[in-house]
């Protein structure tokens, strides 16, 4: 049947309220199926350097990384991993794919990346202060220098890094690694100014600058007064201060008996360096329930591989002190309750008062933003809580020539968030030095290519794995507890990576219907193995998701809706748990159905220069 | 066919019958057939209403013999019993085991090759003992194994897939079934699972020999224009005659129908098969009535499809013969072989 042919049965049979064919056509729409890529503010095409790690393609899977993360080696260790939670493989079995995990083989496993690093233009003549050395002031000036800019870096410590190098202990991520990435941007011709604590914004800004780049995080800890808190001297320390003055070499040895207060991941931090400076009996005492810590599992679980014990429901209420030294740490317990408006509360068990006997105290409840350094009258507006007031999209302050990103921005997140403001923030001053809008973003570089080599060849291994995550190996406690350098975290073994990468179901490889082909057999219906494929009546959206073979509940995940068929029925697949197996593509008779592959890559500053 | 396994992964919502099975239970191997083969349809049919009946996967027998439809059990209930026999004798072997166990559900697939010519006689005598089985057969009206000659139920006016002419009269195998004796006969349509799922379950709940011409269109050699067992062909052209809705037996009936328009049989397991007349003239339980009505849709040359007859008073081939209940695997030793003694007794008898 001819196209027009098709078309014309099909108007025959208009339906409204009818739910719209899909346009395939908008990036967002099949870069939305890669959850993982969606999920990660960078949107690494994850599912890209997975297959590349199989292929042992090592040296191109860290590339893809770089491009879009800039640290792969550090944050294949650190990363907070927005990408997990997401992942396909997590709603059909019980643990998604150790994403984190297979981007640090990447940066492990990797060749010579010299001769790929991007050629640096002559110098434009634009002059791009950044003050903080952190991962969003390292991605601005990945992304201009290259360019032509010449970029400014000014930091309070004597290298970059910012707080991967000042709060992430050396166990978790190797000076090594982490000097490598920064020294490799800061080889980009990158003027620093280390050992430099800008004091005052005004300065910089009269200054030659076209442009400043505000990267300094979220410096400051939070303290924490209760009673009692005035007399505990120097047996009480602020958990990132106490960690950076531990990464600097000025602290080396903590008390036998440690109290750390907080559930984050600073915390965690804390009490397995505590357990490393001669800290015998380390304790973490949260105030919420174990279940609503702040940290991150798997270093919650890492801390009690440590034999760290963990109170919940503690609420700290005073120190006591015995000759003018800090001795123990009294909580009050408490229970999580739901009030009558479904909140959770937390509320007195009014059992007695917990006393935790101490020599330190690590204090880590929370860290903020501080700008005492900024004046208030260059123009630059400040909002709610003390913040810059700073445009979500282009990273802008009030003063045109002033971006913000990273902690700075928007209050505490984590490094890939950083990155992701760093590219932004890249692509606003670019724009802003060339005098364009910078409203305009560059768009996302995308391809959609089919994977079929042959009657049931595919360029991409469909056969889904069975196994369960891989788990990383630690190296033995008796060491690590031992050498406050020395990493915990193996790293994949070549065997482990490949058989982890295949667990990934490549939901990049993207499940393509083109209706004129179909002859409606149900072939596909069939043999879908997790029942998302279905041809039945259109109707308004939240109706179609009821009438499908298996109710689509998550309204998160979205609805193929194709244009209506010559029987009148609509192909309506749900996202959701689509295996990407091909298997719909490999039984339709008339190749209706396709498995091609989608590339994106999000549109960063050096977009901006495309030749013509 | 595909190289690949199917992966063993279900969406985790998939629903459970009251055995705690999923659909996906009752699969079977993945099909070597072509891709968007009918049989694979009805193969994914048989495997709804298996589901949907609670049926334990080791209580049925699947049977065939030869031909594209009948590798059709490999693909599905992988954990039910089965014999695939020699082209044709499949109904022979059905028999067989029919008598001698009774309590399994048994499913015969066969193909237009194996049941309307190698097998034809097979088939008709396994109608008129009234063996206690639904018989499928998956209808191309082609000889797909052979690249695509025109088989028995090919229509006379269908032409081949270069415009061959069919010199032949074709075997309407369901007017056949109900002329032998066959106490349920339907007819669907691969493409068409509403229809026939329903009529399945019907047909497994059954007492008797159930009979289903399934109109199962051959992708590769039978699927062009021209062809009346083409999808296109059959969806333009398919009448149906009776809807069939199956009620288990512990379920209340809550639709009321218009009178006239609705039939409710109870079958032998106290489940109800409701059949919603669409021709309003249409008398399923009348033989010759419904024989006369098939052939008047095929002058037409259009194709009744539905439950096309039902008659639960007759009674199917083991009470017929008056066998033993039990199957014979459950007898004890001394009464499944009485010695020489009885054989004796039962030779005198007989002086």
């Amino acid at each position: 049947m001819s196209l027009e042919e098709h078309r014309e049965i099909t108007a025959k049979k208009p339906r409204a309220p009818y739910t719209k064919p899909t346009d395939i056509s908008d990036p967002n729409y099949f870069h939305k199926v890669v959850d993982c890529q969606w999920a990660c503010p960078a949107h690494t095409p994850v599912p890209e350097y997975i297959r590349m790690i199989a292929q042992r393609q090592y040296t191109e899977a860290y590339m893809v990384n770089w491009e879009s993360n800039v640290f792969p080696g550090i944050l294949g260790r650190t990363c907070d991993r927005p990408c997990e939670p997401a992942c396909r493989r997590g709603r059909i079995e019980e643990k998604p794919v150790a994403i984190c995990r297979l981007k640090r083989v990447a940066a492990d496993k990797r060749g010579d990346i010299e001769h790929l690093m991007p050629e640096i233009a002559p110098k434009n003549g634009k002059r791009v202060a950044c003050i903080g050395g952190g991962p969003a002031s390292l991605t601005v000036a990945r992304d201009l220098a290259p360019l032509g800019y010449h970029v400014v870096v000014y930091d309070r410590d004597a290298a970059g890094g910012g707080m991967m190098r000042s709060q992430i202990p050396a166990f978790r991520l190797p000076e090594s690694v982490l000097n490598e990435e920064v020294e490799r941007i800061l080889d980009f011709g990158i003027e620093t100014r280390f050992n430099q604590e800008v004091t005052s914004l005004k300065k910089v800004l009269d200054e030659d600058f076209d442009a400043v780049f505000v990267g300094t995080g979220a410096p400051r800890g939070r303290d924490l007064n209760i009673a009692g808190r005035e007399d505990v001297g120097d047996n009480f320390h602020i958990g990132i201060d106490w960690l950076m003055s531990v990464a600097f070499g000025h602290t080396s040895k903590i008390g036998k008996r440690v109290v750390v207060l907080g559930g984050g991941n600073t915390a965690m931090d804390c009490c397995r360096t505590a357990k490393r400076l001669g800290g015998a009996d380390v304790k973490v005492i949260v105030r919420s329930a174990f279940d609503t810590m702040k940290a991150s599992p798997w270093e919650i679980e890492d801390a009690q591989n440590e034999d760290i014990e963990i109170l919940n429901n503690h609420v700290p209420q005073k120190f006591l002190t015995e000759n003018g030294k800090l001795s123990a740490v009294v909580f009050e317990k408490v229970k999580p309750e739901v009030d009558e408006n479904g909140r959770r509360k937390m509320v007195p068990t009014g059992e007695d008062p917990v006393v935790v006997p101490c020599d330190d105290v690590l204090c880590a409840i929370g860290q903020e933003n501080h700008f005492p350094w900024i004046e208030r009258d260059i123009g630059l507006e400040f909002g709610e809580w003390d913040m810059p007031v700073v445009d979500k999209d282009t990273f802008q302050s009030t003063n045109p020539k002033v971006f913000f990103g990273g902690d700075a921005a928007f209050g505490p997140e984590n490094i890939i968030w950083a990155v992701a403001h760093g590219h932004q923030a890249a692509i606003s001053i670019d724009s802003f030095c060339q005098e364009k809008d910078i409203r305009e973003r560059p768009a996302p570089n995308v391809t959609l290519v089919s994977q079929k080599m042959g009657m049931h060849e595919w360029s991409y291994h469909n056969d889904i794995s069975n196994d369960d995550r891989y788990l990383v190996p630690h190296a033995d406690k008796n060491f690590t507890l031992k050498d406050i350098k020395m990493e915990v975290e193996l790293g994949f073994d070549e065997q482990l990576a490949y058989d982890e990468a295949m667990r990934c179901l490549n939901c990049d490889v993207q499940t393509v219907f083109e209706d004129v082909k179909c002859i409606e057999c149900d072939a596909c219906v069939d043999i879908c193995p997790v029942d998302c494929i279905n041809f039945i009546e259109n109707a308004p959206e939240d109706e179609l998701r009821q009438n499908l073979r298996v109710p689509a509940n998550d309204l998160e995940q979205s609805l193929y809706v194709s244009e209506i068929l010559p029987t009148g029925r609509t192909m309506i697949k749900d996202e959701d748990v689509c295996l990407h197996c091909g298997l719909c593509a490999e039984r339709c008779p008339t190749a209706a159905w396709d498995m091609q592959q989608f590339l994106y890559k999000e549109g960063q500053a050096k977009n901006q220069r495309v030749a013509g | 066919m595909s190289y690949i396994a199917k992966p063993k992964f279900h969406h985790p919502k998939l629903p459970r019958n009251d055995l705690g099975l999923t659909r996906r239970d009752y699969e079977g191997s993945m099909s070597t057939l072509c891709a968007g083969c009918g049989h694979d349809s009805v193969s994914a049919a048989i495997v709804e209403a298996c589901f949907e009946l609670n049926l334990p996967a080791h209580k049925v027998a699947k049977m065939s013999g030869i031909g594209c439809s009948s590798k059709t059990p490999t693909y599905f209930l992988s954990k039910s019993h089965g014999f695939n026999s020699v082209h044709g004798r499949m109904p022979s072997i059905a028999t067989g085991a029919n008598v001698a166990n009774n309590e399994l559900k048994y499913i015969g697939v066969s193909g237009d090759g194996d049941t309307a010519s190698i097998g034809f006689g097979q088939f008709a005598h396994a109608v008129r003992r009234q063996v206690d089985m639904l018989y499928i057969v998956e209808n191309n009206g082609t000889y797909g194994l052979t690249k695509g000659q025109f088989s028995a139920t090919n229509d006379r006016e269908s032409v081949g897939r270069k415009g061959q002419e069919n010199a032949f009269e074709c075997i309407d195998l369901a007017a056949m079934a109900i002329q032998l004796g066959a106490s349920f006969v339907g007819r669907g349509f691969s493409g068409d699972k509403d229809q026939l799922v329903p009529m399945i379950k019907a047909a497994i709940s059954h007492k008797g020999f159930a009979f289903i011409d399934v109109i199962s269109p051959c992708v590769t050699f039978n699927n062009h224009v021209g062809s009346t067992k083409s999808f296109e062909f059959v969806r333009d052209n398919e009448h149906t005659v009776t809807a069939t809705d199956y009620v288990p037996t512990k379920e209340e009936i809550k639709i009321e129908y218009e009178t006239g328009t609705t039939i409710d049989v109870m079958l032998h397991d106290d489940s109800h098969v409701r059949l919603r007349k669409l021709d309003a003239d249409y008398n399923p339980s009348d033989a010759a009535a419904a024989m006369q009505h098939i052939m008047r849709y095929q002058e037409q040359g259009e194709i009744a499809t539905g439950l096309l007859y039902l008659n639960v008073n007759d009674t199917e081939l083991k009470e017929k013969m008056n066998l033993v209940d039990a199957p014979l695997n459950a007898l004890p030793f001394s009464q499944l072989r009485p010695g020489a003694d009885a054989l004796e007794k039962i030779n005198n008898s007989l002086r």
